[in-house]
């Protein structure tokens, strides 16, 4: 047969099944269905044999029916002629005594999708909704959507709606789920169909007899149900205990569902069925079927958004086996960075450690950069494993582990010192680009603890002519300027040959530009060039107070149990923040607790903007790498109103005794309270005293605004800033003021003067509450 | 709600397509498989997406099973499904290959057709679907050399007939219809997944274990399985004063009856014609017994600047049993030349495998109590004392048949109503390593 054109087997197959004999004998004439069945799944074009398939369709051999339903359902739309021969014989076969026939025939006859046999189907769709059998029913049920479908304009049949709805309380489970996935097609219009009171009562009470497709189906159209009260969504939500904790994963996923979209209202509910839910979770982590575990550990991530260090006890079971795939393996590594706490921290770097010589280089980037990742919390036992790696002297890993020790060092500039020693001794030459220019940022930035910089950079200088990215050389130029800032002799001629190369070889327009900007900077003089070249350093007195806040439930609860934690990081939660959860603050309790003459504005404030309720809102949130980068997006003067672009900045001076003596985490709790989040704190002596803080703010209608803002008090500066208009109590005295810059994005004035006063109202009632304390 | 479901054999060879929702666009298969095949390795490859239609496949038998659905289903119902549809497919055809499906195209598609309609799944149980199914499975029997050696002279029963044929589980449940042998199998199956510290501490030890029952009866009405008496879920709840059986976490198929577990420990059961995973469950940082092997590494550099690594390997199981299969796999450093080994018996075989950067142990059997050596010379060309940090972590995979991890045993298997003599009961038991992890 495979040598055969496709035109031959049909022809072979037409004689096959034309042949009087083949017909008198059932299994011969079986056989001959099955060959052009089979032809079929095969690809070759069996439509010419249509009209013999119909004669052969009037038979009682039900295996023959069922072949030749298959090749009909596939051919009808090209043979819509012929296909209404077959609608009689479909149509004798829906009063055959046998059940089993009847719902073939039903099933079939409205799985041809012709528009043109609606008005032969319908008599026995309605026949079959009040059939004995319940095979019957559940196909005519499901008949009536498909029919629906077909014309999609016509109109809706009250009686039939009315039909189905009354089959709600039909004895078969199937007929009953059924006649939901029906209704809701039917009536897709009108909003799909109605779930009240009664009808959750009753789906909730049939719940036990469903089998698991059936629960899910009904657990996810009681999503659509609003409990009048309190009682009753509690009495719901008891009902449904047992399936929080089954044992079928889409069972529990879709009960969690449920109760997640129930307890939209009330967070502190949906948090302890997240709670209740984790043991199921955790087993479906641990099931047989490797795409089961993939999707238990996406939601575990999800779960961990709002939960974060939920499931610490049970880091072991997010250990990756060595046969498990790569996917598997990268995934797990992400969910035991979010679960790294003081009491296992030490077993799982042991483990993740292990990870970092994996076969697949990408998994051992992915558990280099999570080891990296826990280097922010734990630095020091991190450190020393990255450093640790660097001796394997394999490229892979060495550029893994210089691209994680920088950002590390962004993060937490204290690492420093550990970072240059082991910088020092590698002498590796890395293939990959990323990793090359990696290492050329830490020597610019910390050349001058890096004895053998200069040398370093000397290779890639020499080397200048075979460098093909040109991210690395912007990066190698940018390094030799500040290596040149710091150790002048050593780098003198070496940066004199780079700019020479740059300026007249170099083809790239970018790196000659910068080459050329570079040189012409060297002419303003070194104070110039220093402050251009060493502006952007994080700040080595911040550490990373926190990591970042637990959202709320509602960020993610409309993507639990659908595709799309499943789909690559490619996918993005929805922009537009949801500010709907977000807590209000009250202006009038916040100003209601402040003493002070400065009030009087900002509650004038307040009340003036109290038109438009004022509500900030800590998410979606704002990690501390974000932070700075906007922080130091270049803002022009420091004006009142320095507008550029959508972004505003502002600078305020306030007045309070004695905030910066008390401890951070008591400031951090006190703005928690009014949805402002603190991102870094000095310690609580140091000078300068600083605090990162920022918050989003609900706008009227365009969204959300973010606010950044700096509070920093410096003792020995004197207190002479420029006399701000609207803050009449801060000038210069003996009292400490607070210097406040904010910076809006996008502005909006109204609001951002609403934000000021309500930071100053907290500040003084923390600094007053804290002065009343001995 | 799934539109379409498709099966694909390994190389991209189109086994099976039904379409659900009527509509016609079946070059779909084409573009699963390539983007399959083009997905970038740290990309997951379950879910994906083409325009606004999305891909579920799971791999079971080697083939792609795919449904086609909308952003908003369930990942975990679909993926449930289909590997629910996976295994009534084996169920109906035996075995899962490429072969067995093309073969049994015509069952597959009544099958789909009862399981799903209009993309909506209506039932997977088998019992119910036994009604409906009409096709008769075409079970391909390779010609095997070895079920003549079950065979006696002039036909006699020899030893070798009162062990069931490894196969005999694999077979259509339909062949019972008739009059094939009436067989039931329950088997005790438990997955180890350990980690043990360099300094030979077990850091982590889990063992996952279910008990399946595949029943070839057309007329049994109730089945009770008979555990241990000693067995005790959760920590509080010790029973008995001899050997407990503990697990912390234990769920059931919803057809088990419990009303004599809490007492007797027995479960009561209806059996459906196939498979059923009667119960799971889990124990977890611990194990009634030692772990089952050690491994003492020794690794060195010699003067003439090989790899020098030792490995001894000491099987703490009983005396009377045995590990079969075992093959350690050694991480070796990058560059690793060629090998040169000494193995302390001939069955035993190690090769280099330089692709996966590893030297691979095979042991095909391996008593219990006993201790085995090997040493293996590795040339790398420039081997630095940095490299020694490549080698480990060791890992070990195994098959321990006739031995539960848990202890856990089945006291007796009782049919009702009593079967006739000729019907056969086989109960087994086999643990596997999910993941055993030594680090050197």
């Amino acid at each position: 047969m495979p040598y055969l054109s496709g035109e031959e087997t049909v022809k072979e197959l037409r004689r096959a099944l034309c042949n009087p004999n083949v017909h008198s004998d059932p299994l011969r004439h079986r056989n001959a269905v099955l060959r052009v069945i089979r032809a079929m799944s095969q690809g070759v074009d069996v439509s010419a044999l249509f009209s013999e398939m119909v004669k052969a369709c009037a038979t009682v051999d039900i295996v023959q029916k069922k072949l030749i339903y298959i090749f009909l359902c596939s051919y009808a739309a090209v043979n819509p002629e012929l296909s209404l021969l077959v609608i009689n014989t479909l149509r004798k076969d829906c009063q055959d005594p046998n059940p089993m026939v009847r719902s073939l025939a039903l099933r079939n006859m409205t799985n041809l999708r012709l528009s043109s046999l609606v008005e032969y189907v319908e008599q026995p769709l309605i026949a079959g909704l009040r059939d004995r059998a319940a095979c019957v029913r559940r196909v005519a049920v499901l008949g009536w959507a498909k029919l629906h479908d077909l014309q999609p304009d016509s109109e809706i049949d009250a009686a039939v709606v009315n039909e189905l709805y009354s089959l709600l309380r039909d004895p078969d489970p199937v007929v009953m789920v059924n006649c939901l996935r029906a209704l809701e097609g039917i009536l897709k219009e009108e909003g799909g169909v109605v779930i009240n009171k009664p009808i959750t009562h009753h789906l909730l009470n049939r719940l036990k007899e469903c089998d698991i497709w059936g629960q899910c189906e009904v657990l996810k159209f009681l999503q659509r149900y609003q409990p009048q009260s309190e009682d009753e969504l509690f009495d719901i939500l008891s009902l449904l205990d047992a399936s929080l904790v089954s044992p079928h994963p889409p069972v529990m996923a879709a009960t969690v569902g449920l109760f997640l979209s129930l307890c939209g209202s009330l967070p502190a509910v949906g948090l302890s069925a997240l709670r209740r839910a984790q043991g199921p979770l955790l087993a479906a982590c641990g099931s047989g079927s490797r795409e089961m575990r993939f999707t238990a550990l996406c939601h575990i991530q999800l779960l961990l958004r709002s939960l974060p260090g939920l499931l610490g006890a049970h880091y072991k079971r997010f250990f990756c086996g060595y046969a498990e795939p790569a996917f598997i393996k990268q995934r797990k590594m992400k969910v035991l960075v979010e679960l790294v706490n003081d009491d296992n921290v030490a077993m799982l770097l042991d483990e993740m450690k292990g990870y970092c010589t994996d076969v697949n280089p990408d998994t051992a980037q992915a558990a280099i950069s999570a080891i990296g990742h826990i280097g922010r919390s734990y630095s020091d036992r991190s450190l020393e494993i990255l450093v640790g790696l660097l001796g394997l002297k394999q490229d892979h890993i060495t550029s893994a582990v210089v691209q994680t020790m920088r950002d590390l060092l962004w993060v937490c500039p204290q690492c420093s010192s550990t970072v240059c020693l082991a910088l020092e001794e590698c002498e590796d030459t890395m293939q990959d680009a990323q990793g090359r220019q990696a290492l050329l940022w830490m020597l610019g930035v910390y050349g001058e603890r890096i004895s053998s910089a200069p040398y370093k950079l000397e290779v890639f200088i020499d080397d200048v002519r075979n460098e093909t990215s040109a991210g690395v050389k912007l990066e190698l130029l940018t390094a030799s300027m500040r290596l040149f800032l710091c150790r002048p002799a050593e780098m003198q001629d070496m940066l004199g040959r780079l700019l020479h190369h740059y300026i007249e070889e170099e083809t790239d327009m970018c790196v000659r530009d910068q080459a050329l900007l570079y040189y012409r900077l060297l002419h303003c003089g070194k104070e110039e060039t220093e402050k251009v070249l060493q502006g952007r350093r994080s700040d080595p007195s911040l550490g990373v107070l926190i990591g970042p806040p637990a959202e709320s439930i509602s960020q993610w609860a409309h993507s639990f149990n659908t595709l799309a934690p499943l789909l690559q990081s490619t996918f993005k939660p929805d922009s537009k923040p949801q500010l709907s959860d977000a807590l209000r603050c009250d202006p009038v309790e916040t100003s209601g607790n402040c003493p002070d003459k400065q009030m009087d504005s900002s509650t004038h404030i307040q009340t003036s903007s109290s038109a438009a309720p004022l509500s900030l809102s800590v998410s979606p949130a704002l990690s501390p790498e974000k932070f700075e980068r906007l922080w130091l997006q270049p803002r022009a003067q420091h004006d009142e109103h320095a507008a550029e672009d959508d972004c505003l900045w502002i600078e305020e001076s306030i007045q309070c005794p004695a905030v910066f003596q008390c401890s951070a985490q008591s400031l951090q709790a006190s703005l928690q309270l009014v949805n402002v989040q603190t991102l870094a704190f000095t310690p609580a002596h140091a000078r300068p005293w600083k605090v990162y803080l920022y918050t989003r703010m609900q706008l009227d209608s365009r969204g959300s605004t973010l606010i950044l803002g700096e509070l920093v008090h410096c003792e020995e500066e004197p207190v002479n800033e420029k006399e701000r208009t609207r803050a009449p109590a801060a000038a210069p005295q003996e009292e400490k003021t607070v210097r406040v810059t904010l910076r809006q994005q996008p502005r909006d004035d109204e609001t951002l003067k609403a934000f000021l006063s309500i930071l100053t109202t907290v500040l003084h009632t923390h600094s007053s509450s804290n002065e009343t304390l001995p | 709600m799934i539109h379409q479901i498709f099966i694909l054999s390994s190389k991209g060879d189109h086994l099976l397509y039904k379409d659900f929702r009527g509509e016609t666009c079946s070059d779909l298969v084409n573009v699963f498989y390539e983007m399959v095949t083009a997905l970038p390795g740290d990309q997951p490859p379950v879910v994906m997406r083409h325009k606004d239609r999305y891909f579920v496949h799971v791999r079971q038998g080697g083939l792609f099973w795919v449904a086609t659905t909308t952003a908003d289903s369930s990942p975990f119902t679909i993926i449930e499904f289909l590997n629910r549809l996976s295994a009534l497919v084996k169920d109906y055809c035996g075995v899962l290959n490429e072969t067995n499906i093309t073969e049994n195209f015509a069952l597959i598609y009544e099958l789909l057709d009862e399981v799903l309609d209009y993309g909506y799944i209506q039932t997977t149980s088998s019992d119910i679907l036994k009604n409906f199914i009409q096709t008769e499975a075409v079970s391909s029997k390779q010609f095997n050399l070895f079920d003549l050696s079950n065979v006696g002279l002039f036909g006699a029963d020899t030893q070798q007939s009162k062990v069931a044929p490894s196969t005999a589980a694999t077979r259509p449940i339909q062949g019972s219809r008739e009059g094939g042998k009436s067989e039931i199998f329950v088997d005790v199956i438990e997955r180890m997944s350990v980690v043990i510290g360099s300094n030979g501490v077990l850091m982590k030890a889990d063992v996952e274990g279910e008990i399946r029952v595949k029943c070839y009866m057309p007329n049994c009405s109730e089945i009770r399985i008979g555990l241990n008496e000693e067995f005790s879920i959760g920590k509080s709840q010790l029973r008995g004063y001899g050997a407990a059986v503990r697990v912390d976490e234990c769920s059931f198929h919803q057809a088990v009856r419990l009303d004599e577990f809490d007492n007797h420990r027995i479960l009561r059961l209806s059996p459906s014609q196939g498979e059923l995973t009667v119960m799971q469950y889990l124990l977890s940082d611990e194990l009634p017994s030692a772990p089952p092997f050690r491994l003492f590494p020794t690794i060195e550099r010699d003067k003439g600047g090989r790899l020098i690594v030792y490995l001894k390997l000491r099987c703490d199981l009983p005396p009377n049993s045995v590990a079969l299969n075992l093959c350690a796999t050694v991480p070796v450093p990058r560059g690793s030349l060629s090998l040169s080994q000494e193995l302390s018996s001939p069955d035993q075989r190690a090769e280099l495998r330089p692709e996966s950067r590893a030297v691979v142990w095979n042991i095909p059997r391996f008593a219990g109590g006993t201790q085995l050596s090997a040493l293996f010379k590795l040339d790398i060309p420039d081997l630095s004392s940095a490299s020694l940090l490549e080698v480990g972590p060791v890992s070990l995979s195994f098959e321990l048949p006739k031995l539960t991890a848990t202890g856990l045993q089945i006291r007796f298997l009782r049919l009702s109503p009593i079967q006739p003599s000729q019907s056969q009961r086989w109960v087994r038991y086999v643990t596997h390593s999910d993941s055993y992890t030594i680090r050197v």
